[in-house]
């Protein structure tokens, strides 16, 4: 139906604007690098085979609608492999001649990957990587995030509770470096905010608490006995980057607190159930296309593809060069179904949108929260600011 | 506030019956249309309309009301005297707004989630065409001379001129990040084009043969209001072509702007999440749909105050007038 839509919109195109626009066939890759991992803790959370890609192709549809009145068509190639055939897979992406690439992968491999599209004059997407580095010292010029990072969920989930006045927190940290990091994120959110972490614990991964037939029952005697003797606090922050404990927290503490960070109250891009903002219909034209609800990785991977498409449109350009130095121009700007415009930090090439806190069903509240200024964009008090940014690759 | 009440007390003492009339307002969240005498400000009635009702019209006559009951796939019809339920129109999936044309025969709806304007004939309900169109088409605007449609899509944001001779689209017009609503002066020369996240609205001349050109853009600010919630929506124009009221969505506020030299005069402070605008007929008032505080607001047009807010069902989101 909707293919057929979309030729007879090319046909009544090429009558009505042919002569007025440059013909642009845009072409673009998602490259996605499958780690192995264990079951995640909720049969909710595994993930879909066609995880980021079907982002992609709904980035398509729009886009080549879109495109259809002015002459321009869209196509991307979807690829998924393992961590050791990633330079392969970027390497054939850029032998085919294509220069727009979204990559679903870890910091390390982000890296690697965007420095080899760099040699290629490609343009890099980060869907996933979450590292503040990736936008402070190690950004790259030829790399923009459409992912948040651990700053921005952080200091979004640290201004509701602030505006809760849920200001005095207990801090559960996993001990895997990425929860080490995350954990990095929500003191400094805490400092940035003016909470205080009354308790600061971590919670060793010993590997025994993940879903099972008896995880539970292991659970249930443990994390009481972790979470006692505390201090007095508002609100348990969890850090569980790795996702092995953060989600058992809210029932199974000493003291009974409210749950925020990677359990209870989650900072998310998107969710399945976002419906505010005209998001219905992202959900249901993603669901008509699909067969499944909308994660945050299809959300960002949608997101980078429709930069391209604005870039296209609006600046008639689907170089490399051209789409970011569009993207991070002050004309640029994107409806995203999240109430405001999103547009790009132009000193580090993040991608600044409001963060949704998402409790497994529904949107709870959306960051930044009402109070919190900024002289610039008050998208720009979550994450790095300008002067805290120590990326020069945008100068 | 104070003098905002003041005025309210003021205009409920003075005020004079006009031409006696009704307003009927699509209630979204609460399946119905709400009836509100135009002479009293009471509510007269409150009626099942369908599942989330939208986008609301009239006969040319006033005598029947068409409502796109957008979660039923169809345009419910209503007798605007008896408020019974005539058969129904097909509309196409999911219809969000529309715009009859001014013999009251064609009637154009946007089909949110199929990329598609759906013709369809009110004397025979049948679909006379489908037009292709941009993503989320929303905003439906018609020239008054009837023939030429504007539909806004708010992913694609493009106004798409569609002939209402042939059907086929005649010129795209590129505007700002999602359009919501097109409207043109009653003398046809100009289109004005909301843009929600953008911000802003495109103004545009209209030449003899109904083709457009971007001559302006409209932008907005409010001391104390972050300029990210000025989301301009519903929009009015004056038959005299004097005066342009923009709905501001989350800024509260109605925008009144001078027409002619596009500049913004004032911001009526009316409900929370003003939606749509309708005039009475009579083009005294301006009624404003307001979705986050379930009323709606009455606009003294001549005078460009609030005079009175009225409550009405669950999140209203569209309105229509007659005498």
């Amino acid at each position: 139906m909707h293919r057929l839509h979309r030729s007879l919109v090319a046909a009544l195109a090429i009558i009505v604007t042919a002569g007025s626009a440059w013909a642009i066939d845009v072409k673009a890759a998602v490259l996605r690098v499958d780690y192995p991992t264990l079951l995640p803790i909720s049969r909710y959370d595994l993930p879909p085979e066609d995880l980021g890609f079907a982002g992609a192709a709904l980035a398509d549809e729009d886009n080549g609608t879109t495109g259809g009145f002015l002459g321009h068509t869209y196509e991307t190639r979807t690829v998924a492999v393992p961590p050791e055939e990633a330079d392969a897979a970027m390497a054939q992406i850029l032998a085919d001649g294509i220069r727009l690439v979204v990559v679903q992968a870890r910091m390390e491999d982000l890296l690697r990957l965007t420095d080899q599209a760099a040699e290629a004059g490609a343009l890099v997407f980060n869907a996933r990587a979450p590292d503040v580095a990736l936008r402070d010292d190690a950004c790259r010029a030829n790399l923009l995030h459409t992912a948040p990072s651990h700053g921005m969920k952080a200091d979004a989930v640290a201004q509701f509770a602030v505006w809760k006045k849920w200001t005095e927190w207990f801090l559960i940290a996993g001990s895997n470096p990425a929860d080490v990091a995350l954990a990095e994120a929500y003191r400094k959110a805490a400092r940035k905010f003016g909470a205080e972490i009354v308790e600061d614990r971590t919670f060793e991964d010993t590997g025994g608490s993940r879903r099972t037939d008896s995880g539970h029952v292991m659970v249930q005697r443990q994390l009481p006995a972790f979470t006692q003797d505390t201090d007095d606090h508002h609100v348990v922050i969890a850090a569980d980057e790795t996702d092995y404990f953060a989600r058992y927290l809210s029932y199974h503490l000493w003291t009974p607190r409210p749950v925020m960070g990677s359990g209870g109250l989650v900072p998310t891009s998107f969710h399945g159930a976002h419906e505010a903002y005209g998001a219905t219909q992202y959900q249901t034209r993603f669901e008509a296309l699909t067969g499944r609800y909308a994660k945050p990785e299809d959300y960002n991977v949608w997101l980078a593809l429709r930069v391209v498409g604005e870039a296209v449109t609006r600046a008639n350009t689907a170089e490399p060069d051209g789409v970011r130095d569009y993207a991070i121009s002050d004309a640029f700007e994107l409806a995203a179904f999240k109430g405001q415009k999103v547009t790009f930090r132009d000193w580090n090439g993040q991608l600044r949108q409001p963060i949704l806190l998402y409790d497994g069903v529904i949107t709870v509240s959306v960051s930044p929260q009402d109070g919190f200024l900024h002289q610039s964009s008050p998208l720009d008090t979550m994450g790095l600011d300008r002067p805290e940014s120590s990326c020069t690759a945008f100068d | 506030m104070k003098s905002f009440l003041l005025s309210t007390a003021l205009a409920a003492l003075i005020a004079t019956p006009a031409a006696a009339g009704k307003a009927f307002i699509s209630n979204e969240r609460g399946n119905t249309i709400t009836v509100v005498n135009t002479d009293t400000w009471e509510v007269e009635t409150e009626f099942f309309a369908g599942n989330r009702p939208r986008g609301i019209t009239t006969s040319p006559d006033g005598s029947i009301i068409y409502v796109c009951a957008s979660d039923d796939n169809l345009v419910r019809v209503f007798d605007a005297n008896t408020y019974e339920e005539l058969p129904s129109l097909p509309s196409g999936p999911d219809p969000e707004l529309f715009i009859l044309e001014p013999s009251g025969k064609r009637l154009y709806i946007a089909n949110e989630d199929d990329n598609l304007v759906t013709v369809v004939d009110t004397e025979t309900r049948t679909v006379l065409a489908e037009v292709p169109v941009g993503v989320e088409p929303e905003g439906m605007g018609m020239s008054p001379d009837a023939k030429f449609v504007v539909n806004t899509s708010e992913t694609t944001n493009m106004a798409h001129f569609i002939s209402t001779e042939d059907y086929k689209i005649k010129h795209n017009i590129l505007v700002d990040q999602r359009p919501r609503y097109a409207h043109y002066t009653a003398d046809g020369t100009r289109l004005f084009v909301t843009s929600e996240i953008g911000g802003t609205v495109s103004v545009m001349d209209i030449a003899e043969d109904g083709s457009p050109t971007v001559v302006g853009k409209i932008s907005f600010e409010v001391a104390g209001v972050q300029p990210e919630w000025l989301q301009p929506v519903g929009a009015r124009v004056t038959a005299d072509g004097s005066r342009l009221f923009v709905a501001l969505g989350p800024a509260n506020r109605v925008a009144v702007i001078d027409a002619q030299s596009l500049e913004v005069l004032d911001y009526i402070l009316v409900g929370q999440r003003v939606w749509q605008l309708d005039f009475t007929p009579d083009e005294k008032y301006l009624l404003t749909t307001n979705g986050n505080s379930n009323d709606i607001t009455v606009i003294d047009v001549e005078k460009e105050q609030a005079i009175k807010s009225i409550q009405v069902g669950q999140q209203p989101w569209g309105v229509v007038t007659i005498d």
